[in-house]
């Protein structure tokens, strides 16, 4: 475990001694005539093992024998000594040095470039619907950069009446509007198509991430330029960079006034990664779509084709046609905690959350199973519940140690009901790579792992 | 598009067309006019009409030194390379020529998917070049490098003669022998709009039943005791702190788990009764797992790639893994392996056995 110097905290405790301690066996052996003993040969044998060993954390937290918890005996230097000043961190604050473990990850093997790659979001270790800038996924086409923004320039030209250009002083004196939404890459869960590949709700469900984008609807920048909202019936999106990605969308959607040109994300500017200083914001379709660096609009009256639409982002199907154009992300949802990878410390109760979203529209409920899909709870809904964005979910359960497989299973405002892989499968076949929103099983075992299982 | 042609178009839908949409004056003082030579310089983008595409020809021979000189180091000397982007040719045939629909899509067992078999439009070949190529240095390419290296593609990919020029003038007609040209539908819920008069309805029509849905639950597929470690420690990917902490998968979960193990098996189904084969373990104490995987490239082939190449072929096999080479599936050399001749015989056979997981 990575532990900066100096972590004896939570349940993080040293192995074997504290563990083998007089208190310790004593609960152990009270818990044996309790009858708990599947969960008792495990601690032990996990306690024997590895100091390191998940199990050895079950005790929860016991009274030592010294009849008292030494972080609360004896004083810490935070509570007896001077802290540090203001703007410090060189002014921009950052997570504590203890969160260290929580980052976006490469998944090892999936690409050979760092450049046209992707980072998944510790979905794992995160907590109401925001995503933190810092962890959003990341997804690009030819590597990153950071532009200066008083040099970037947005046009937009093709069927209106004057092209037009703007600088970003331009862009940010416009009546501007801040919305909640999730952004889903159109290949998240993509490995798990056929079977399961990879271990944990990062790598399964990381491409996805939620924040609060501030910008001025495109539909106010295409009036200023006069654009034939009649006939021109698709735009092109195209970004700044080196792969300067282009994307076709329906101008019916912009009409709606949901499409942004968006510079804020969370209160700041967006962040290089995510396509300072302008990117478009595309709610409720895949993440291709929403063009980093945007550079340029062009209004046509026909699809364009472009590469991430005519050789990527296009989902086969068994007769050997590619569905084209497939934009929604519909509705999906995960458990977050606990999935795959964790371990639970000990029997007893737990709040089982996760994340619900659809591209149709806002989530209406979410129902928990922890049979494998038998028999469902219906959660509980975190507010805010906001239209193509993530909505957290909660339930209690209490765990009696023994297996349990978790699913979640989210409908959408529209009816529509997140599909099994039973269901995905037989409507897709399972190369189709794209667009995998199945109900996602964590399997819980009897010593506490928790695996990322499909069910059949 | 020639600025030119741009205008003249706009200009005639201006007056076919109408406009339906009066230019705002709700915002004065934001946004100026964008110069005919601003628009040249960004308006880049080939339709599959050919809107955009600007004027000018290659050879494939003139293709040919471009492509070896700029692209044949990551897509390899015939496009085929999987080294460090997936291949771009292969995969398509005289017939998918005839009938616009390349027939090894359908095939499950096909290995990998081509540029050259998925894409249904030579624009978005000409414009994505033109746009985004070389990896290194975007837009460099001159108009007729970017013809003669489209020329080239095609003509590997048979689609045009070894002799042939593209040019602006005849890539219609080249589009009318793409081989997946008529691979393509609309027909589904999800776009955005009704432009394409898609299907109306989701293609899963799931139900939220409460109760008693479904039969015990079976699992199905879970990750084998070999790719424990294979994303690092997930002790490290998770909080130090919370109601669940990181599994610590540095060291193989331990055997009262699997005492546990057993007890699920009463309510799902045991993974571990299958029969493991041996090979699967000599894969990960050998290392062979660092470069290749089951199902997908790594640095090397995946193993079902190599299974279906060389079916039965396990003494051919055994010399390769002993003796390493290049050359077979990419340039990237693989070494000579050190393992037993009784590891590699046991790999080998595995693998000439299709490679079963």
């Amino acid at each position: 475990m990575t532990t900066p110097d100096g972590i004896q905290s939570g349940r993080i405790q040293k192995a074997p001694e504290n563990f083998l301690d007089r208190d310790g066996i004593r609960t152990v052996l009270t818990e044996s005539k309790a009858g708990r003993r599947s969960f008792i040969r495990s601690a032990f044998a996990a306690a024997a093992a590895s100091a390191a060993a998940p199990m050895a954390l079950a005790q929860g937290n016991p009274v030592p024998s010294e009849g008292g918890d030494p972080n609360i005996l004896n004083l810490p230097e935070h509570a007896t000594g001077l802290g540090q000043g203001v703007a410090s961190n060189g002014g921009y604050g950052v997570p504590s040095k203890f969160e260290s473990n929580v980052q976006r990850r490469q998944s090892p093997g999936l690409t050979q470039t760092t450049q046209a790659s992707v980072s998944f979001a510790p979905l794992q270790s995160l907590f109401g619907i925001v995503t933190p800038s810092g962890l959003h996924f990341e997804r690009h086409h030819q590597g990153w950069w950071d532009i200066d923004p008083s040099k970037h320039r947005f046009m937009i030209n093709g069927m209106v009446k004057t092209p037009k250009v703007f600088t970003m002083d331009e862009i940010m004196r416009l009546p501007s509007v801040s919305r909640f939404h999730f952004i889903e890459c159109g290949a998240n869960t993509a490995v798990e198509w056929g079977n399961v590949a990879v271990p944990t709700v990062q790598y399964t469900h990381g491409m996805i991430s939620c924040s609060e984008f501030t910008g001025v609807p495109l539909i106010t920048l295409l009036e200023i330029a006069g654009a034939d909202l009649k006939n021109g019936k698709f735009i092109l999106a195209e970004g700044g960079d080196g792969s300067s990605m282009t994307r076709t969308i329906p101008m019916s959607l912009i009409t709606s006034g949901e499409v942004l040109v968006a510079y804020g994300q969370n209160g700041e500017m967006l962040r290089p990664e995510n396509g300072y200083p302008l990117r478009l914001v595309v709610p409720g379709v895949q993440g291709v779509s929403w063009v980093k660096y945007l550079r340029r609009i062009e209004v046509g009256d026909m699809p364009y084709a472009a590469k991430d639409e005519a050789v990527h982002y296009m989902d086969l199907m068994p007769d050997g046609q590619h569905r084209q154009y497939t934009n929604i992300q519909e509705c999906k949802s995960v458990v977050t905690t606990p999935s795959g990878g964790q371990v639970l410390l000990d029997k007893g109760f737990y709040n089982i959350t996760g994340l619900a979203w659809s591209g149709r529209g806002k989530i209406q409920k979410v129902d928990v199973s922890v049979d494998g899909g038998r028999n469902w709870r219906q959660a509980r809904l975190e507010t805010p519940v906001l239209s193509k964005a993530l909505t957290r979910f909660n339930i209690d359960w209490v765990w009696d140690g023994k297996p349990a497989i978790i699913q979640s299973r989210a409908t959408d405002e529209t009816g529509f009901v997140q599909p099994t892989y039973k269901h995905l499968r037989a409507a897709r076949g399972t190369r189709s790579i794209y667009h995998n929103n199945a109900i996602q099983s964590w399997l819980v075992q009897e010593n506490g792992e928790v695996k990322n299982v499909q069910v059949s | 598009m020639s600025k030119f042609r741009k205008v003249i178009l706009t200009t005639a839908l201006l007056v076919a067309g109408g406009w339906a949409a009066a230019q705002s004056t709700a915002y004065p003082g934001v946004g100026r006019l964008a110069t005919t030579k601003e628009v040249a310089a960004w308006d880049i983008d080939v339709r599959p009409d050919f809107k955009g595409l600007p004027a000018g020809s290659g050879s494939v021979e003139k293709g040919q030194d471009v492509w070896e000189a700029k692209c044949a180091h990551c897509h390899g000397v015939f496009g085929e390379s999987n080294e460090v982007f997936s291949p771009l040719i292969g995969g398509t045939t005289a017939d998918d020529i005839k009938s616009g629909n390349v027939a090894n899509l359908k095939r499950a067992d096909f290995p990998g998917r081509t540029t050259l078999m998925k894409v249904a439009t030579v624009s978005t070949l000409w414009d994505y070049i033109n746009r985004a190529m070389p990896w290194t240095a975007p837009k460099s390419l001159k108009p007729d490098e970017v013809y003669a290296v489209t020329a080239y593609l095609l003509s590997l990919a048979n689609v045009v003669p070894d002799d042939f020029v593209l040019s602006d003038k005849n890539i219609a007609d080249v589009q009318k022998r793409m081989p997946n040209r008529n691979g393509m539908t609309t027909k589904h819920a999800m776009w955005p709009g009704k432009e394409f008069n898609g299907a109306s309805k989701a293609d899963t029509a799931n139900v939220a039943c409460m109760k008693d849905c479904i039969p015990e639950a079976k699992v199905a597929s879970m990750l084998p005791d070999y790719a424990r470690n294979a994303h690092g420690n997930l002790a490290d990917q998770n909080r130090l702190v919370g109601q669940q902490h990181g599994a610590n998968t540095a060291t193989p979960e331990n055997k009262a788990a699997m005492a546990g193990a057993v007890a699920i098996s009463s309510t799902v189904a045991k993974p571990a009764a299958k029969a493991v084969d041996p090979a699967l373990a000599l894969l990960a104490k050998n290392t062979c797992t660092a470069c290749h995987a089951q199902d997908r490239k790594v640095v090397g082939p995946s193993f079902n790639d190599i299974a279906k190449k060389y079916p039965g072929k396990a003494d051919y096999l055994a010399g390769k893994i002993k003796s390493g080479g290049s050359g077979v599936w990419g340039p990237i050399p693989m070494p000579t392996q050190g393992a037993s001749d009784m590891d590699i015989k046991t790999i080998a056979n595995w693998l000439a056995a299709g490679a079963a997981k």
